[in-house]
């Protein structure tokens, strides 16, 4: 992520777009083949990734276990419900704080490190919780998981809406996609989100102008797993169950997959793209074949060769190139009000593009 | 003038390798105060141990009154002092401003904050474009810090040391890599910086030193083996028949 130069829109011309197309979902999903389920799901996923980018693509480092969190969540939700009190934002508020908290719990053993590191760390307490799931029957149900979660009624005092169709929920986590979106977009250009960049940047450097870096990647590595955990709460309501599978090394790697294809190492709306490409991937070449997976992984493996940056980078070059084109060239930076009008115009901007 | 800043019976090894053996040292307010020495001498490893970065195994570090041995460099940097690096180590992907940005105190107190657009603070872009163009960066403030050419990333390094506010500024071999005119700026720069601020530099280029120095501390196989002015050092024994001595 390069640095961003001029105020950040308060509504991204980027976000506006996916809200608008996501939005739209119900009037032609069907009318191509697809269902509202795929929507649903990809909507989970891709707060599952823009959180899990906050770590990996703004502050640098990589968990390759985040699929715990998101399978935490799921289960919090799930017990939350069936065992304390059935209220969706208590239980979402509840999901959210647990993974926080077991989150806080893990990166004290892990936020001194980076790089590789760091990333055995992040795969070796993802096992443990994998584990923990699969074998502690009385809590989590072991293999079989949490069954008969139920989408309960959600409460806004004026109104009450019934959350038990897949459209109905489908809006319920569109609303809560926005709005983690914002946060998050004002957050990465906040002062820290600067100090998070900053020590991805330059961890050193940034501990000898003053920063406590460690509790900056603490801080990083709870944040990204509580919104991992959010996305696990919508995904258990969203599969009536919560299982072993939604925090097993593959879920991991999906999400890291996902934000690597999307782009979100250039850019912060890369992670939206890669969790569409990926479960729409996942549906129409799955309904083609069972080997849906080794295609993906090809792609996979062809995008990082030769295209590493995503399909955000192809669409950075794009840009750039038209911009070549016609004789606009940008060795530096473009001044604040510059860039504040490119903003506003489009969503090719550098660093949190 | 007082004494600002003190390192009392310094030793610091590695393994087998004794690498710096009681070294005292100290620096008054305002003054500025070379470090020279060859190779090897353990000159950067002293400035190490003095900022922090790594943690004597014998004595005492004292600023402005305050023990602050065995700190860690962000409690040493938020006391006022503050460090460039022999090696450039920058924000590579962020522009100059938002380099000194990130160094500036303003900021680092709203470190946690997760909602205010620094971009929209122009009282803190004004005050970095003021430290950028303190170091003669004016005009480069949306250039990326990786775009920067050799000198002027010297410039930059400066300049985040310079945006923390800093009451004692160490600087690593600032010239290295330098050409003569690169140099002579620099020369320009500190001169200006002189009496702002204490500043302690490490420096190979003798003139450059011998020059611009109150006082300049030799170092060699981790001793400090003699102190004093310029001109006193020129007539030194054991400088005059080292290399550093012809050089000056």
């Amino acid at each position: 992520m390069q640095s961003s130069p001029g105020p950040a829109p308060l509504l991204p011309v980027p976000m506006v777009i996916v809200a608008a197309i996501l939005l739209s979902t119900p009037l032609w999903l069907s009318r191509v083949g697809l269902y509202q389920y795929l929507a649903l799901e990809i909507t989970i996923w891709m707060l599952f990734a823009l959180g899990y980018n906050l770590l990996l693509s703004f502050t640098g480092l990589p968990s390759f276990g985040h699929g715990a969190y998101f399978g935490i969540g799921a289960y919090a939700f799930g017990l939350l419900q069936q065992r304390v009190w059935a209220n969706l934002w208590f239980d979402l508020a509840g999901s959210l704080l647990a993974t926080a908290a077991l989150a806080g719990l893990v990166g004290l053993f892990i936020s001194h490190r980076r790089g590789i590191y760091y990333a055995l760390l992040t795969i070796a307490f993802g096992q443990v919780f994998w584990f923990l799931a699969m074998k502690w029957h009385g809590l989590t149900g072991g293999e079989d998981g949490l069954l008969n979660i139920k989408r309960p009624v959600a409460d806004f005092g004026v109104a009450s809406v019934n959350l038990a169709s897949n459209e109905a929920l489908f809006f319920f986590c569109l609303g809560v996609f926005c709005v983690v979106t914002l946060g998050l977009w004002r957050l990465v250009h906040s002062p820290l989100g600067r100090v998070l960049s900053a020590i991805k940047q330059n961890e050193v450097r940034a501990a000898f102008v003053g920063y406590n870096t460690w509790l900056y990647k603490w801080l990083a590595f709870v944040l990204s797993a509580a919104l991992a955990g959010l996305a696990g709460a919508l995904f258990a309501m969203a599969q009536h169950s919560a299982y072993p599978n939604v925090m097993s090394l593959n879920n991991s790697g999906f999400v890291v997959m996902m934000v690597l294809i999307g782009g979100g190492l250039v850019s912060f709306w890369g992670p939206l793209i890669g969790a569409a490409f990926f479960i729409l991937a996942r549906d129409l070449l799955g309904a083609y074949t069972e080997t849906w997976l080794l295609w993906y992984g090809l792609a996979f493996v062809l995008l990082v060769l030769f295209k590493p940056e995503g399909v955000a980078g192809l669409w950075q070059d794009a840009v750039a190139k038209r911009r070549r084109k016609s004789g606009a060239t940008a060795p530096t930076l473009p001044s604040a009000a510059a860039t504040a009008a490119a903003a506003a115009a489009g969503p090719a901007r550098n660093g949190a593009a | 003038m007082t004494k600002l800043f003190e390192a009392l019976h310094l030793s610091k090894r590695f393994g087998q390798q004794v690498v710096l053996e009681d070294i005292t040292l100290s620096f008054e307010e305002g003054e500025l105060a070379g470090i020279m020495g060859p190779n090897g001498a353990g000159k950067t490893t002293c400035f190490n141990v003095l900022t922090g970065r790594y943690k004597p195994d014998r004595g005492q570090v004292r600023f402005d009154g305050q023990d602050i041995t065995g700190l860690p460099p962000r409690e040493i940097a938020r006391k006022g002092i503050s460090r460039s690096f022999q090696i450039m180590n920058l924000f590579n992907d962020y522009s100059a401003l938002d380099n000194v940005l990130i160094g500036m105190p303003q900021v680092r107190r709203q470190g946690f904050n997760p909602w205010r657009d620094l971009a929209r603070d122009s009282g803190a872009q004004q005050a970095a474009a003021a430290t950028l163009a303190r170091v003669g960066l004016q005009g480069k403030e949306h250039s990326l810090a990786r775009s920067l050419s050799y000198g002027e990333r010297r410039a930059l390094e400066i300049g985040v040391a310079l945006a923390a506010e800093p009451r004692l500024l160490f600087l690593d071999e600032p010239t290295a890599g330098l050409g003569t005119e690169g140099t002579a700026r620099l020369a320009e720069l500190v001169q200006q910086l002189k009496r702002q601020l204490t500043i302690v530099i490490i420096e190979h280029d003798m003139p450059f030193l011998f020059r611009l120095a109150d006082k300049v501390s030799v170092i060699h196989w981790g001793q400090v083996i003699s102190q004093g002015t310029p001109a006193q050092l020129k007539e030194n024994e054991w400088v005059r028949r080292s290399n550093l001595g012809a050089l000056a």
